[in-house]
């Protein structure tokens, strides 16, 4: 396998060596090539659309595609606040839920509850969708009117809870939208509630504590900042989910309204549901409504992991 | 990396010798002649090295000869292993690593520019601490470095996996199990199976960094009965914490040591004699290695 | 000398009661989202079920009807779309993923440039896959029309982040010693990346880009502007139009017709049995084969 004297000089094999390297180099810089030309064409495709209607695009509620005018505002404000009934309705449900599965539930509990959490955040957002509009939206609007003349008189809250509710509405957006994100939001919580070094919690209990108490003395304290970051991912998750949403949201246009069992829209099911009709310009607003999407999920996004990835570090710079 | 140091308070030089090592060391004052007389593989002349800007050890000065064992001793963090890893090009592997001075093999330098560090791999072999077999078979792993350069008849690497195993004194206990897992067994087995995946390529040179550390004393003894046989094929240099194993297997020894560098507030690793093992042992040129030897600090 | 014996029993207070409550206040929670699945699942199953199997095999086999309103099965050209278009986007994206994390964990290390790409990596989990799939009709299917090598594409985008992050997770627990002897052998880098490293994860990476594939399957968005919405069996991956059973729910959904959201319900149970089925088997393949964390 040796000659003595053969110098020690490279071969072909470090030239495979070298283009493996490149090659992985390649796929790695693949996500930068593809996040930079998401931007770029979708920004170029819509920079009709965005030059003609400047700021108003934002600012405008009146959607008119036949007329050429584009305004933005009631999708943006129905993306906010059919995520903000998720994150409302998911997160107390999730830390509760996340709180039981880490604390009180039996230990040979806790394996078969996680399965059937992840069992749920598995089924296809579109599952959730079809369940919404051909089973739930009817069966609920009774609810929503039972809702609706309790509150009926009280000033705020007749006017939140309003009036000929409808199946598909605001409300029932934010509820397929709570149930699809409990489950990621509850994991993301029980790794956090988990990084509570024992021996904290271990004190409270030593003090005479409830369990109540010893998890509001340690465990709160200790994952608050984690919690924030996970509730932000959740949230995230819930604005840029569009299958589900789009098919219980009513799709009206041009409304503003807080009356959450009134009919609405949202960035991706305005989107999902004018495609399939759009002429080319139509299709341009609406790219233009992505590129909006695109910017506002990934502002989102990087706010939140860059929290949740902080308040671990710390956490477990704590424990070492 | 701090060294614990008694300070020696008589003035007298020491002589007494713990009564173990001297038995193991026999007379052979005909043999340091003839130890002289073997050709040289490797060169060092004023080697250092650096990881960033720490200079884990300076001016090492010695020749390696050929079928010979050469041991490394010293107390922790003197640059033993730091030494022996430049001989093999694996500081290459570590980002920030530097290696100053000149590693001569046969004549060639080991660091020139066209010189590729996988060529020098498969002449210089090692041996590492911790048996790190691969999740693979027994066969599997015996049969890589052949694969590696190239051998793909089966026939042809069934031989080398049966000879390499029988030099690493393996066979017989796993010849009829070599497609079983090489985790499935003992420490010590698997040291060996890395010993015969070493041998199987057939380098020229096999490094041993601390291969018996972390094996029982069984184990142990039988490596070092194992290198005794391989260095009539093979030149062995190894890196060992137990002195009794140089005193035992080794012809020549060298003792490192680690100073308090005057220009940075870190210890860097010195060698401190390099002579053939009966000499060191027996009558140690320098206090230093006296005092290691002799147990004062280490 | 006071021979009173010590009661150790406590009494009930506002304290013990506080406690209880926040555990029933826990417990309902769990109840409240186990509500909802329970419900949903029994829906797919229930009406799943019967559209599915009550005609078998019809459903799997016949073509989906023209005319939406029709009653009766089926949705086999979805079910093939699904899984060509599936298929299409592991190839794609798992070995794609896979060498993206090589080069993070082996080359790149802690650079400046890795760390952005793990940072862009994370931005990526977080686009839409509505935004995905209108920006591969933008680029792909304005350009070359509807097939499903499209749907390809965009499903392949939104799993190429979570490959690399799961295979890069799994590079991680490798123990560099592995690494070492291989050098020590005179392997190459990439010589030992391939044959030491790679198979050493690959239990990990398998499960984690059968996870991935999971989830693709279950996407709607990134079809609906790609693959177009064809009614009869396509198997060819590169030309003309082709359908999927999750746009093909999306499009029954809103159908007023009870025959097409029959068949709805029905893709509904088929698309759900092939995820779980995938889960499942990148569960056991952890459980089974994973390295120890």
């Amino acid at each position: 396998m040796i000659d003595q004297p053969k110098p020690l000089l490279g071969s072909s094999r470090d030239l495979v060596d070298r283009a493996f390297g490149w090659l992985a180099f390649g796929a790695a810089a693949l996500v930068l090539l593809i996040l930079g030309m998401i931007a770029m064409t979708m920004t170029s495709r819509a920079s009709s659309v965005f030059s003609k209607m400047g700021l108003d695009f934002f600012t405008t509620k009146r959607w008119a595609p036949p007329e050429n005018i584009f305004g933005g505002l009631s999708f943006i404000w129905g993306t906010l606040y059919t995520s903000l009934i998720a994150i409302v309705l998911a997160v107390p449900i999730s830390l509760a839920v996340a709180l039981f599965i880490t604390q009180v539930a039996p230990r040979r509990l806790k394996m078969p509850l996680v399965y059937v959490l992840d069992l749920l955040a598995v089924v296809p957002s579109v599952v959730f969708g079809l369940w919404g509009v051909l089973a739930f939206a009817s069966p609920i609007q009774g609810v929503y009117t039972k809702i609706h003349h309790l509150v009926r008189g009280i000033p705020v809250l007749q006017s939140i809870f309003g009036d000929t509710p409808q199946g598909r509405c605001f409300m029932t957006a934010g509820i397929i939208l709570a149930i699809m994100i409990t489950p990621i939001i509850t994991s993301l919580a029980r790794e956090v509630i988990e990084t509570t070094p024992q021996n904290e919690k271990e004190a409270a209990y030593a003090l005479g504590a409830t369990r109540w108490e010893m998890i509001r003395g340690s465990i709160i304290p200790h994952s608050k900042g984690g919690i924030v970051g996970t509730v932000m991912l959740g949230l995230g998750r819930a604005m840029g989910e569009t299958i589900a949403a789009a098919l219980v949201i009513g799709a009206s246009i041009g409304q503003l309204s807080l009356d959450v069992f009134s009919p609405g829209n949202s960035m991706p099911a305005v989107i999902a549901n004018e495609w399939g009709e759009a002429d080319d310009l139509h299709k341009s607003g609406l790219i233009a409504m992505a590129v909006v999407l695109f910017m506002i999920t990934i502002l989102v996004n990087v706010i939140a992991s860059t929290i949740v990835r902080r308040s671990m570090a710390r956490s477990r710079g704590k424990r070492t | 990396m701090a060294i614990e140091t008694t300070p020696v308070t008589s003035n007298e030089p020491v002589r007494e010798i713990d009564s173990r090592l001297r038995s193991a060391v026999p007379r052979r004052t005909d043999e340091s002649r003839r130890l002289d007389a073997a050709p040289v593989v490797f060169a060092l002349s004023h080697v250092e090295v650096f990881y960033g800007a720490f200079r884990a050890v300076r001016d090492v000065n010695l020749e390696i000869h050929e079928h010979q064992i050469t041991a490394f001793i010293g107390p922790s963090g003197c640059g033993k292993t730091t030494v022996l890893r430049s001989l093999n090009r694996m500081h290459d592997v570590i980002p920030g690593a530097r290696v100053g001075g000149t590693v001569n093999y046969h004549g060639q330098n080991l660091y020139g520019p066209k010189v590729s560090a996988t060529e020098v791999r498969r002449r210089i072999g090692m041996v590492f601490q911790k048996p790190n077999p691969f999740p693979k078979s027994i066969y599997d792993n015996v049969a890589f470095g052949p694969r590696v350069n190239g051998i793909k008849d089966n026939k042809k690497l069934d031989e080398i996996v049966e000879k390499s195993l029988r030099g690493a004194a393996l066979w017989d206990e796993v010849k009829d199990r070599l497609r079983n897992s090489a985790l499935g067994m003992s420490g010590g087995q698997q040291q060996r199976l890395c010993i015969a995946r070493t041998i199987a390529v057939e380098p020229e040179v096999v490094l041993m960094d601390e291969p018996c550390s972390a094996l029982d004393p069984i184990a142990t003894a039988r490596i070092e009965e194992l290198m005794r046989e391989l260095k009539h094929r093979f030149t062995i240099v190894i890196v060992t914490h137990n002195m009794q194993q140089a005193a035992r297997t080794s012809d020549r020894t060298a003792f490192f040591t680690a100073e308090l560098d005057s220009t940075s507030d870190q210890r860097t690793g010195l060698l401190v004699e390099y002579d053939a093992t009966a000499k060191v042992f027996s009558n140690p040129s320098d206090t230093r290695t006296e005092n290691y030897i002799t147990g004062r600090f280490g | 000398m006071d021979t009173a014996v010590i009661d150790l029993r406590g009494r009930a207070s506002w304290r013990t009661v506080k406690n209880t409550i926040m555990t029933v206040v826990m417990v309902s929670g769990f109840v409240v989202i186990a509500i909802p699945l329970v419900a949903i699942l029994w829906s797919v199953i229930a009406r799943g079920a019967h559209s599915a199997f009550s005609q078998f095999p019809a459903f799997f086999t016949k073509e989906i009807p023209h005319i939406s309103r029709l009653p009766g099965p089926g949705m086999g050209p979805a079910i093939v779309g699904t899984l060509l278009v599936t298929g299409g986007a592991t190839a794609l994206a798992v070995p794609l993923g896979i060498l993206g994390a090589v080069y993070l964990h082996e080359y790149g290390h802690e650079s400046r440039f890795a760390h952005l790409v793990r940072f862009m990596s994370v931005v990526m989990t977080g686009v839409p896959s509505i935004v995905m799939g209108l920006f591969v009709y933008v680029v792909w299917t304005m350009r070359f029309g509807y097939s499903a090598f499209g749907g390809s594409i965009a499903m392949a985008c939104l799993m190429l982040p979570v490959v690399i992050g799961s295979t890069e997770q799994m590079l991680r627990l490798v123990p560099p010693n592995l690494r070492e002897a291989s050098y020590a052998l005179g392997a190459t880098k990439s010589r030992t990346i391939v044959t030491v490293v790679v198979p050493a994860a690959l239990p990990g990476i398998v499960s984690g880009a059968l996870l991935a594939v999971a989830r693709a399957a279950g996407e709607t968005a990134p079809l609906l502007f790609t693959i177009g919405a064809a009614t009869q069996f396509n198997p060819h991956l590169f030309e003309g139009a082709n359908n999927a059973l999750s746009a093909q729910i999306f499009v029954n959904a809103t159908s007023s017709f009870a025959g097409a959201q029959d068949r709805a319900w029905g893709a509904a149970l088929t698309l759900v049995l092939l995820t779980f089925l995938i889960t499942m088997i990148a569960r056991v393949f952890t459980a089974r084969f994973g390295l120890k964390r």
